[in-house]
């Protein structure tokens, strides 16, 4: 059952082969399992899951089966869930209950799914191994001593491990396609704006974006079909018409203009990443598509503007972690500002205290032109490289991440290294344009990516490139030995 | 040495919406304590600000009725401070595109004389909440029903040299902003709040002096108190050789003077930067239009109106165009007594000194406009006198019914026709031989007491031009 699309165990609980009921249970054994290997999740919900899968089957019985309907999903710990615990992975949050659910939370029950749980990530979704969970390390299934990547680790591991049919995530600057190489599976960023930010937690408000870890590019065109949409709570939400994603998965590559980033092939490129994802580009000129290089001059300067963007907006958004009014508050506290200083000092892991630093300075009067004007003009020089790129090209390939998987500890002491993870991906955020990370072969036995960047708001070309593509290849159906 | 004082107001007006400038919660004011904090205006976690329109429909109508320049493309950023009442740690403000730019205002100065003060601009934010430091026995309550209602800052260039024109400005500031239904005006109730920037410098210097900002004084009384203080404090500082510093004060009305705020209660680096939560907001001419096509008659073209077009002083137009409401009952109640006059001293002594009595405003007054022009009416057409005129005016006031009702109910109609009141003076005349003889010998203040008589002898409803009339001609019979 575990190795099912999401097409296929829909059409299983339509043909009465297992119930919504069978399908979450046997997904439960699975985590009670084998999770303790992984620690993807932070919350479990097994009798949520378990009620809610009976009620799916009374509906189906009644002829009520909305598109995802049954389907046993796992959300990452960023979306609100109404009166269950959100924690975004951090002390601060370790008690607190949301009285609203995320809009992408609430368009998903509305789709019938499942949740089975919230899944473990980096602190306030700040990391690349999710080592910085307060929640601890999840364990790579491909090798347990290895991290998954990060921030949304939890979700690909449980898509990977086969511990839920899928998994939402959010990538603020890899956080969906750094794990989703990593960990072998298809990982989509959408534009941003598709999705609306309403009840996921903040980390940086103009680069945040809700998305889905999924086994194939076809359900993560179901999954998009579902989250995508204008939302009135979110005025950075796109209102645009949603393509139907199924519908044009089966339109052929032939004459598509693949872009070749040359900047990507250059510098920190493991050589045998190289070497996959150009057979990866083999396989699509196989299928006709046309290839071309391109040269986007001012994407080596992603990282340090992304760098000053986000940790400024963070800065903002986590100061309301205050202790006042909920989370994690100091005890015994002498004054207000002692009530801050220890609450927060004691909430906030090392990287978020980090990252909360470095905005503040870069916003600190004196510095802003130096550092946050300057990021905001490189952001526009990015955005402007992209758009002259897709005057040529109808889609940009790449590498996801630099290397395959690393071990546990092994950067977590270097940041810049960590920062380095999310070279190839960053770009997109800072351009708001939506992009995926499919499998496209394996170094050493660890999983490796192939990043899809696309136009604004043509996801469907993206999952088009990606489902032709697994129509050819296997790598996105292999199952870690860990989770056979 | 004589000295100048310069001062320059930051005004946060709030402004009437139903609901607050980010959330669909409740701006109304006086309920109970966080039952209008919805999680936006709780700062939680993952919740989103959605703009409502209608504060950038007022806004943009101040901006019109202070002939500003309208910013047709104005940016929210984010003012980063920690601080209890603040619940997300940043306010929602808009610092370098603000939807006002520029502006003035024209004030009257006691001296009868006009002035003009420059406004720099005003600018969209939100309020913060409160803290309540009673009651919590050594610690501090939190109440968020405030956080979130909408504001509009009006700050003043520093052309203001007294603290009467200060007020006089703010006066000014609170009747347009009353006359545009932009905010309630409630200054009991917080929606209009003023910070003073103050400096004095040598009279005839050009140059600034260091200025101080009294924050947050939130009556005219107060901030003249408020501004006096500091100009003489600055005074005695600078005579007495030493430098004004850069402060932040608050004033405190029960000691009658400013004292610097606390430390934690400001910060020096507010880190501003665009709020990434909201896109700017791009408005068009047409939008602009639409509002300035329904901008009411503003109050100083409503005063010179009112001396045009009904003949009143001043004074009298001033006064009555001090409220839109009040200005309109006017004008209701004069156009259907048809003497505009009579109306205006009638809303000024017996109707306002009423309301007075009774603490109430004009919208609550217990005699409408018709009302009100109905019994004027019948002053005018001498079917009552003015005095009985007052006694029917308290009967409306007390839901009796309309004026004619009562004139007919009680029979208060005057006696108009000499039949009448002939006979009721010839017996008088014939009952006070003496005063008759009195009046015959030239006596001419005699007069007064057979009209006296005749008054009571009619319960006061005889005309008393008409008796005067009948009186006088008898008695030279």
């Amino acid at each position: 059952m575990h190795t099912k699309s999401i097409t296929e165990l829909l059409a299983a609980l339509q043909g009465g082969e297992f119930s919504a009921h069978e399908l979450t249970s046997h997904f439960l054994d699975r985590i009670r399992s084998l999770d303790p290997h992984y620690n993807s999740f932070i919350t479990l919900l097994e009798e949520d899951a378990l009620q809610a899968a009976f009620r799916s089957d009374q509906r189906r019985a009644k002829g009520e089966a909305p598109l995802l309907s049954g389907i046993p999903i796992v959300h990452k710990d960023i979306f609100c869930t109404q009166g269950i615990r959100t924690t975004c992975g951090s002390r601060m949050l370790h008690d607190f209950i949301a009285p609203y659910d995320a809009t992408v939370v609430e368009k998903l029950n509305q789709a019938g799914v499942i949740v089975l749980g919230k899944s473990n990530m980096d602190e306030f979704a700040m990391g690349s191994s999710n080592e910085t969970s307060h929640y601890g390390n999840v364990h790579n299934p491909w090798d347990l001593e290895r991290v998954p990547g990060g921030s949304s680790g939890g979700s690909a591991v449980a898509v990977a491990a086969r511990l839920c049919a899928a998994a939402t995530g959010t990538d603020t600057g890899g956080s969906i396609r750094q794990p989703a190489s990593l960990c072998g599976i298809t990982g989509l960023k959408p534009t941003y704006g598709r999705i609306s930010r309403w009840g996921m937690v903040a980390y940086a408000s103009s680069l945040d974006q809700a998305g889905s870890l999924t086994r194939s590019a076809e359900d993560a065109a179901l999954m998009l079909s579902v989250m995508a949409g204008h939302d009135p709570r979110d005025s950075t939400s796109i209102a645009a018409h949603v393509p139907h994603y199924t519908a044009e998965l089966d339109s052929e590559v032939k004459g598509l203009r693949i872009g070749l980033c040359r900047e990507y092939f250059e510098d920190g490129l493991d050589a045998s990443v190289a070497a996959c994802v150009q057979e990866g580009i083999a396989e699509l000129e196989k299928l006709g598509a046309t290839i071309s290089e391109v040269s986007l001059a001012n994407i080596k300067h992603a990282i340090p503007a992304y760098y000053v963007i986000a940790p400024a907006e963070c800065s903002a958004n986590l100061s309301r972690f205050d202790g006042v009014r909920y989370g994690y508050r100091c005890d015994d506290p002498d004054s207000l500002e002692d009530l801050y200083k220890r609450s927060r000092s004691e909430g906030f892991g090392r990287e978020v205290k980090r990252r909360i630093m470095v905005g503040t300075f870069a916003l600190s009067a004196g510095y802003y032109d130096a550092y946050y004007r300057k990021a905001q003009q490189i952001r526009r020089l990015i955005k402007n490289d992209f758009s002259s790129a897709f005057d040529s090209v109808d889609i940009l390939v790449g590498p996801t991440a630099p290397a395959p998987a690393f071990k546990i500890g092994e950067k977590s002491e270097d940041q810049i290294a960590m920062y380095l993870q999310d070279i190839f991906t960053i770009a997109c955020n800072l351009a708001g344009l939506p992009a995926a990370s499919i499998p496209v072969g394996f170094v050493d036995g660890l999983p490796v990516g192939m990043q899809l960047i696309g136009n604004y708001l043509d996801e469907a070309t993206i999952l088009r490139v990606a489902h032709q593509f697994q129509l050819q290849t296997d790598w996105h159906g292999r199952v870690p030995a860990t989770a056979a | 040495m004589e000295w100048e004082a310069v001062i320059g107001l930051e005004i946060h007006v709030q402004l009437d919406t139903r609901s607050k400038i980010f959330s669909g919660a409740s701006t109304k004011f006086g309920a109970e304590p966080n039952s209008q904090a919805c999680p936006v205006d709780l700062g939680l976690p993952g919740v989103l600000p959605v703009v409502n329109a209608e504060v950038f429909k007022k806004a943009v109508a101040f901006g019109l009725g202070i002939g500003a320049e309208i910013g047709y493309r104005s940016v929210f950023d984010r003012k980063n401070y920690f601080y209890p009442d603040l619940p997300k740690g940043y306010q929602i403000t808009q610092l370098q595109f603000p939807i006002v730019l520029g502006g003035q205002v024209e004030i009257a100065l006691p001296d009868g004389t006009a002035k003009t003060i420059g406004v720099t601009r005003a600018h969209l934010e939100e309020d913060a909440g409160k803290s309540v430091h009673e009651d919590f026995h050594g610690m501090s309550g939190i109440d968020l029903n405030r956080a979130g209602t909408p504001l509009l800052e009006v700050v003043s260039e520093p052309d203001m040299r007294s603290a009467e024109e200060a007020v006089a400005y703010a006066k000014y500031i609170h009747q347009l902003v009353c006359y545009l239904d932009v905010s309630d005006g409630e200054m009991s109730q917080g929606s209009m709040r003023c910070d003073a920037n103050v400096s004095i410098r040598p009279k005839g210097q050009t140059t600034l002096g260091t200025r101080t900002e009294t924050k947050n004084v939130n009556s005219f009384r107060f901030l003249q108190r408020a501004i006096n203080f500091e100009i003489a404090r600055q005074i005695d500082v600078l005579e007495a050789g030493d430098s004004v510093l850069q402060d932040t004060l608050l004033y405190d009305p029960a000691l009658d003077q400013t004292r610097p705020m606390r430390s934690k209660e400001t910060a020096t680096d507010y880190r501003y930067f665009p709020e990434p939560d909201l896109l700017p907001v791009v408005i068009d001419a047409a939008y602009v239009e639409s509002i300035r096509s329904q901008l009411p008659e503003l109050p100083h073209a409503k005063v010179s109106r009112f001396t045009a077009q009904y003949g009143l002083s001043k004074v009298d137009a001033t006064i009555l165009a001090a409220e839109r409401p009040l200005a309109d009952y006017f004008e209701q109640a004069a156009e259907i007594c048809g003497d505009a006059t009579l109306t205006a001293n009638w809303v000024r002594v017996e109707l306002t000194g009423q309301l007075n009595r009774e603490n109430l405003a004009i919208t609550e007054s217990a005699v409408s406009a018709v009302q009100l022009g109905q019994l004027l009416l019948r002053i005018k057409d001498e079917t009552i006198s003015g005095k009985i005129a007052k006694d029917v005016f308290d009967a409306i006031w007390q839901g009796q019914g309309s004026a004619d009702e009562i004139i007919a109910a009680k029979g208060l109609q005057q006696i108009t026709n000499t039949v009448a009141i002939g006979p009721i003076v010839d017996e008088i005349i014939a009952n006070n031989p003496k005063q008759v003889e009195q009046f015959r010998a030239g006596r001419e203040k005699v007069l007064g007491f057979f009209i006296g008589q005749v008054m009571q002898a009619t319960e006061g409803k005889a005309n008393p031009k008409q008796v005067n009339e009948i009186v006088r001609e008898k008695l030279k019979q």
